[in-house]
């Protein structure tokens, strides 16, 4: 489904150089117009190839003025339907609207620390540049993960070595 | 240097000692590994590696993961050997993977996923009475994490379930970090890599250019990761208006890893390989969860359960349709009979499976199941979900209709095709003494390992993720863990060769033409006609993409011959295949933005032809339910139990295909069951 941007909600991102929704959709298919002049709302973004959508959902995600909704695949899907998302800092909320009116809400957790605290090597081990060449990764150097960096198999299931 | 036009874009260089190419979880743990052995460079020996990362999109939400996933699907854990993954890989993939790779990323990928727990990707867990909870529900009750012991709900044998929606999100957090903003560049598309000025066998740069700025960027490097994931819309799809974007892999995934691969001249294998997954109809919503943790089945019309029903099918190829699991292939090969057969559509039977559990479910249990199945596709496919509210489906009174997809190309999940890189030198892989058969190019390495793990056969180019080729089964965790093995490896080189200064074999500024060359078609002739589209001297890259997915479908075994070929279509492909390469030349560019489509057609054609050719070359047919020569419809385990690689010639634009030995490093016979009688 295509996604589409509500005019009475855009801003823009309030003029700044690029929109949120610029920045992350995958396939560089939001634009912002600025002068209105492909789609006659000035200073509002759009979906300039909407066929080549996945509906991965970045942009509607990430608009910080909800903006952002999709309109299921014309060429597949019945009018009518909707599936709105509302992302929050630890969980995603979902509203679900069938074609027939029935509606059904589902939260689910989106990560279990508060965004932007990895502490990518907090605690991790610095490797010996002489465990280069070894199996394993560097978390499994001295003083390194549970696993020790990886699996060690069974010896006699290698037929050649 | 003055701003760049779009006529005249400004040309920026920089040299580094390790370029990563892409932002997808290959790279991001590529960069998460790497970023430490070069604080262990610095400290032990005063050398600062100087490490760029380039992604076309934005880390956070770039690659196959961007919209989440609701599984992991590669988790050993302590139950299991890196043997039997071996095994579970290559008979999935019909017999013909590399062990020592399959083996190698068994040992290491668990890693990768305790630290995804660690970084706060929720797992679901099971608790001591067998309840399970979701990730965050499990650790607000104490549940211990996967590194300590931690119990996963499984829905299958590799498979373990997650809430992740902010999978990417989370594992690009922590790769970014370890960069450093000022190491990562992003919306630049690289097209082409660039060889060694004095070694034509090494590559020495890469280039590629802004998507919002009239820049072009020209790097040299020392060592290349290129992780750029599979290739989608190389067939034309079943969807064709908008729903052409609703592939099942993310519609971004152009082939660039394998084209610009072949064009440094690196050695591709099992290219004729690919994966046609059946999925729920037109939504491509995933059918793991509903066959393994609802339990579900797949019938025909009229409710017949055809993998009961046609389980005879699988007795016509041994061994590999005899395991308990039988190859991804052969599956589709059962239900592919039903529909050949007129017995369709073929259904998920969702109503049966959910009566059947409610039966010893509380309402409680079963809300939750239903909240289970719905964020099953709202983690990873939010499109199912638009067409079952569009076409009020309710999964307790109304089935599913399943359907094979056109087909993809790609090394990560159930596919093999890639690159032939070096792999490990512990596991008695066979070396350059135990030979290889004749039609090996001279130049080529014989033997698994050629010095420096997932080392292309081009000097300094390595690969991870949909790279690799003749592996497969790695998915999420296993890219990022094969980035991470392939970043070990890459300091190794850049440290062996820290002396070493790379020359670009082309002049920037020609490389710039080069790249620019679709915006100049369209600068020079755009006011020969009045209808912009419609151009003697240009082709626009959507026309283009048409063109190629017509031919593919019709000729090459898409969806529109039930994946059928045979030598005279795929003769017929081979012509119209090289005038649209030739055509390719011509396309235009009105803006950067379809630039970034130029190119990425451009991939998507030698991708093609990649394919196409390993399809003419291999005289069998080794993936039934994936494609199917009718002029040899047998597998041919005598001539062709072996991997099919090839090399390309940039200047002559010629493919050569050749045979390479197969070898076991594993005992398959442990998948089967002793003979019944």
């Amino acid at each position: 489904m295509p996604t589409f941007v509500r005019t009475d909600k855009c801003d823009g991102c309030k003029g700044q150089d690029k929109t949120a929704c610029m920045y992350i959709c995958p396939h560089d298919l939001m634009k912002l117009d600025k002068d209105g002049s492909e789609t006659g709302h000035a200073m509002k973004a759009y979906n300039q190839e909407p066929e080549q959508c996945w509906e991965c959902y970045s942009c509607v995600k990430i608009c910080p003025q909800n903006a952002i909704e999709a309109r299921h695949y014309a060429d597949i899907v019945p009018l009518g339907g909707s599936v709105q998302p509302l992302r929050g800092s630890d969980s995603i909320m979902w509203t679900i609207k069938f074609r027939n009116g029935t509606v059904k809400r589902f939260k689910f957790p989106i990560r279990t620390t508060v965004e932007g605290s990895i502490d990518p090597y907090g605690g991790k081990p610095v490797p010996k540049l002489a465990d280069l060449t070894k199996p394993g990764f560097f978390t499994g150097t001295e003083g390194g993960g549970a696993m020790g960096g990886f699996r060690a198999g069974r010896p006699d299931e290698l037929i050649r070595r | 240097m003055s701003q760049g036009t779009f006529d005249n874009p400004e040309i920026v260089q920089e040299e580094v000692d390790i370029l990563l190419i892409g932002g997808g979880m290959a790279c991001c743990g590529a960069a998460y590994e790497l970023m430490r052995w070069a604080e262990a460079v610095r400290a032990e020996t005063g050398v600062d590696l100087k490490i760029r990362l380039v992604d076309k999109a934005a880390m956070d939400r770039s690659g196959a993961v961007a919209q989440g996933l609701s599984a992991i699907n590669t988790y050993i854990g302590p139950e299991q050997d890196p043997a039997d993954y071996a095994r579970m890989v290559s008979n999935d993939l019909m017999g013909i993977t590399r062990d020592d790779l399959a083996y190698d990323l068994g040992r290491h990928v668990d890693d990768s996923v305790h630290l995804f727990e660690e970084w706060g990707l929720p797992i679901w867990k099971t608790d001591s009475e067998g309840v399970r909870h979701d990730g965050a529900e499990s650790q607000r009750e104490g549940l211990p994490a996967l590194k300590d012991g931690g119990k996963p709900v499984r829905s299958g044998k590799w498979q373990i379930m997650i809430n992740g929606e902010s999978y990417k999100w989370i594992v690009a957090e922590a790769a970014k970090k370890a960069l450093g903003r000022e190491r990562i560049q992003e919306r630049v598309f690289i097209v082409k890599l660039v060889n060694d000025k004095n070694d034509p066998s090494r590559i020495a740069g890469a280039v590629g250019f802004s998507v919002r700025e009239n820049k072009i960027y020209v790097y040299k490097a020392k060592a290349i990761l290129l992780a750029a994931g599979g290739c989608v819309n190389l067939f034309r799809p079943r969807s064709v208006g908008e729903g052409t974007g609703r592939a099942w892999y993310p519609v971004w995934n152009a082939g660039s890893t394998y084209a610009m691969a072949a064009e440094a001249g690196a050695e591709l294998t099992m290219m004729e390989n690919r994966f046609v997954p059946a999925r729920f109809k037109d939504g491509y919503g995933p059918v793991g969860a509903w066959f393994l943790l609802f339990k579900a089945k797949a019938v025909n019309a009229y409710g017949e359960d055809y993998m009961t029903k046609n389980k005879a099918l699988l007795d016509d190829y041994p061994p590999y349709g005899q395991a308990a699991v039988p190859a991804s292939c052969l599956r589709n090969h059962l239900m592919l009979k039903e529909m050949k057969e007129g017995r369709g559509p073929i259904y998920m039977d969702t109503v049966s499976a959910l009566a059947k559990l409610a039966e010893t479910l509380t309402p409680k249990e079963v809300k939750h199941l239903e909240a289970e199945a719905w964020e099953d596709f709202l983690d990873m496919c939010v499109g199912q979900c638009g067409i079952w509210v569009g076409e009020d489906v309710d999964p307790r009174e109304k089935n599913s209709e399943l359907m094979p997809t056109e087909p993809y190309l790609l090394g990560s999940h159930s596919g093999c095709c890639g690159i032939w890189v070096s792999g490990p030198e512990d596991l008695g892989a066979p070396t350059a003494a135990d030979g290889e058969y004749d039609g090996v190019p001279a130049h080529l390495p014989r033997g698994w390992n050629w010095g420096y793990r997932s080392m292309t056969t081009v000097k300094g180019l390595f690969t991870a993720g949909d790279g690799v080729g003749a592996s497969g089964h790695k998915f999420s965790s296993g890219s990022h863990a094969e980035g991470r093995i392939a970043a070990k490896a890459m300091v190794k080189f850049a440290l062996d060769h820290k002396d070493w200064k790379p020359e670009l074999d082309t002049a920037p500024e020609l490389l710039a033409e080069e790249i620019y060359k679709p915006v100049r078609n369209f600068l020079a002739h755009k006011d020969y006609t009045t209808a912009i589209d419609v151009n003697p001297h240009y082709i626009t890259p959507k026309m283009l993409q048409f063109r190629l997915q017509k031919i593919m479908d019709e000729y090459v075994a898409g969806v529109a011959t039930y994946y059928t070929t045979n030598e005279h279509m795929l003769k017929a492909a081979e012509y119209k295949l090289e005038l649209l390469k030739e055509d390719a030349q011509k396309m235009r560019a009105k803006d950067l933005h379809e630039l970034l489509r130029a190119w990425e057609n451009y991939h998507r054609i030698l991708t093609a032809e990649a394919h196409m050719k390993h399809i003419q070359f291999r005289e069998e047919s080794r993936y039934p339910g994936f494609y199917y020569r009718s002029d040899k419809n047998f597998i041919d385990e005598q001539n062709w139990k072996c991997f099919v690689n090839s090399v390309y010639d940039k200047k002559t634009r010629k493919w050569t295909c050749f045979k390479r030995r197969h070898v076991d490093l594993v005992d398959k016979s442990k998948l089967f069951k002793a003979a019944a009688h």
